[in-house]
């Protein structure tokens, strides 16, 4: 008891002490630089997640492509596959990015193409019956009542990716992760807590950001049934 | 104004939806294509806005074969309502109904004025232009579905079952409406349904289909229910056919006694003098009064002492059809209709019998004069006699 007391307050002293909110190993650099590969690959990420998601749902062909993509994402365990580029690969940017975007292409994906398809045919049609092009069909009415699924999977994506760019640590590469694979090698503990913690905080970060921006751009005409996402 | 030349339409599975369709549509005018569920009805309306395409033949709308439009363009100008309004539930009311005049580039500011005032058009408060379409009852729904299609204000009309998803209450409002609204509008209007009465409600013209595409008659509600081209539309439009025509007959037209019509101040022994049953009394004005039953008269006195049975209901000569004169004699203590004019004063009274007689004349004589085969007036005498007999008891 005494014990864990001590490491909350070590860890307390390491996040709060001066000399690690200052320089390239401080918590702001590293944090820059985390987010950085988040950001990157989830930016990729939602290029190609969001494109063929959009354009197999409003099409409806290669359903079975997305389909089986979704199956893989379910079946290979996401961090495994991270360590596994990264350690074949070698200690590059590329390959950490590649892995990280690997990563998050699967949830943007599958809830686009889910959202798209998902929307009511009588809807569809009707919109086609007033006269919408195919183009005015997708983002005037597909994408717009597709956009609570599709948050949904943006928002997964960017947790799993955030929290996954620990990795980049290990070809070092910086980030997050720095602390937590020094804290390791130097049996520092307060390192390795003080920075999973600044790790839990950016999730959660995400995950505020997210409900924001749905409260904001989603429909309240969509919202009675858009709950259960 | 929409013509179709020998239109087929068969699904890749071996469905024939229509088959060697050939029909005209006037401007102006109310058609309904009415038949069983999957005889076809849908398809050939969506053919009008290529929402199907013809595997055969051609429509054309306005002279114009409508393949030379691009299909968005021709949606645009052609107004498409739904069996379950189909409305974009992201969008506000209002936004829906101005999603065409948006699409044709109006501007924001314009096409939600139009839209505004389509609202109140489809009489719905202006208050629910902010809400969605889940906050609408069915009915509201279907207005607003209602208005989109008249968004840009165009001179087609689909509408595929539009009122078939709403109780029968509402049902008969948006029928109410939609009728008042075409007094005004005059647009050309196909209307889908699967319901006869619906049909001749509201049709100007109306076409039957049969299972399999292929249509079986193609005539005014009063033709078809007088003449109907076969057993199968016979069927169709039911064996109360005989009574639902009489909806065609102006009671204006029918004979009327006036002898057992007596004012208050008759003395009781004029109404005895009668030798009827029933005697019918009125005020200075010659409005009706009451049903005075001869045989429990007073032995004094003036018909204003007595006793009078309620009316029931009467039949306006200026405005009535014959189906509203037999139900007045139908309903009535006495089964004699009152038959009233402009001002509420009684012309006559009829019993249902006679009516019925005067009535299939009537329809006779203008079946003769509309039409060449007049093998089949006289079984339509008979059946309409026999109704009315039928309801005397
Ligand atoms: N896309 C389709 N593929 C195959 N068959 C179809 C398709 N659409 C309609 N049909 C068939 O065509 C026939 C006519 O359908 P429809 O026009 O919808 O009938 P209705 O509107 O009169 O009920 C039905 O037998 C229906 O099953
Ligand atoms: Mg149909």
């Amino acid at each position: 008891m005494n014990d864990l007391l001590n490491q909350i307050e070590l860890v307390g002293d390491w996040l709060t002490s001066s000399q690690q909110w200052r320089g390239d190993d401080g918590i702001p650099h590293r944090l820059l630089e985390h987010l950085t590969y988040s950001g990157l690959s989830l930016l990729f990420a939602t290029l190609i997640g969001l494109s063929f998601g959009l354009l197999v749902g409003h099409t409806g062909r290669g359903a079975f492509a997305v389909a089986s993509v979704a199956n893989l994402a379910r079946a290979i365990p996401t961090f495994g596959l991270v360590v596994l580029v990264v350690t074949l690969a070698g200690l590059s940017t590329t390959p950490v990015l590649v892995a990280l975007v690997a990563l998050a292409v699967p949830p943007i994906l599958i809830n686009t193409f889910e959202g798209v398809r998902g929307v009511d045919p009588d809807t569809r049609d009707a919109a086609r019956g007033m006269g919408m092009t195919g183009w005015e069909v997708l983002l005037k009415v597909e994408v717009p009542m597709a956009l609570p699924l599709i948050l949904l999977g943006l928002r997964v994506a960017a947790i799993q990716v955030v929290a996954t760019a620990t990795v980049a640590a290990y070809p070092g590469l910086g980030g997050l992760g720095r602390f937590i694979v020094d804290g390791l090698a130097r049996n520092n503990y307060e390192l390795v807590i003080g920075g999973s913690a600044v790790v839990v905080v950016l999730a959660l970060v995400v995950q505020a950001v997210f409900t924001a921006l749905r409260r904001v751009i989603v429909s309240p005409g969509l919202q009675p049934s858009a709950t259960r996402s | 104004m929409i013509r179709f030349d020998a239109v087929s339409k068969n699904y890749p599975n071996g469905t024939t939806a229509v088959d060697e369709l050939s029909l005209e549509l006037a401007e102006g005018g109310i058609t309904v294509l009415v038949g069983p569920s999957g005889c076809g009805k849908t398809t050939t309306l969506r053919m009008v806005n290529r929402m199907v395409e013809p595997t055969a033949g051609t429509v054309s709308l306005r002279g114009q074969d409508i393949r030379e439009i691009a299909a968005p363009e021709l949606r645009r100008g052609i107004g498409y309502v739904i069996q379950h309004a189909g409305l974009f539930p992201h969008r506000t009311v209002l936004d829906n109904i101005a999603t065409v005049p948006l699409l044709l580039g109006w501007g924001k500011k314009k096409a939600r004025a139009r839209a505004a005032e389509l609202l109140e058009l489809v009489g719905l408060p202006g208050d629910m232009a902010k809400r969605y379409p889940y906050q609408l009852s069915g009915g509201q729904q279907q207005r607003v579905g209602v208005a989109r299609a008249l968004g840009a204000d165009p001179p087609v009309l689909l509408m595929d079952e539009p009122f078939s998803a709403v109780d029968p209450i509402v049902r008969g409002e948006l029928q109410a409406e939609f009728i008042r609204l075409q007094k005004e509008l005059h647009k050309t209007i196909v209307f889908v349904t699967h319901d006869i009465d619906e049909a001749i409600k509201l049709g100007d013209n109306i076409a039957v289909f049969r299972t399999g595409g292929k249509l079986a008659q193609f005539d005014t509600p009063e033709r078809l229910l007088a003449h109907p081209a076969d057993d199968f539309v016979a069927d169709f439009v039911g064996h109360d056919r005989g009574i639902r025509r009489l909806s065609f007959v102006k009671a204006a037209e029918l004979p009327l006694r006036e002898g057992t019509v007596l004012p208050a101040d008759s003395p009781v022994a004029r109404a005895r003098a009668l030798d009827e049953p029933w005697v019918l009394v009125v005020d200075d004005g010659r409005r009706p009064l009451g049903w005075a039953a001869v045989a429990e008269l007073p032995d004094g006195g003036t018909l204003a002492d007595a006793n009078l049975a309620p009316l029931g209901h009467t039949f306006s000569l200026v405005g009535d059809s014959a189906r509203a004169a037999l139900d007045a004699a139908l309903l009535s203590p006495s089964r004699l209709a009152v038959g009233v004019d402009a001002e509420g004063a009684v012309v006559g009274v009829a019993d249902a019998y006679e009516l019925s007689a005067a009535m299939a004349e009537d329809a006779a004589v203008g079946d003769a004069a509309v039409s060449d085969t007049a093998v089949s007036d006289e079984a339509e005498v008979r059946v309409a006699k026999s109704d009315a007999g039928g309801g005397e008891r």
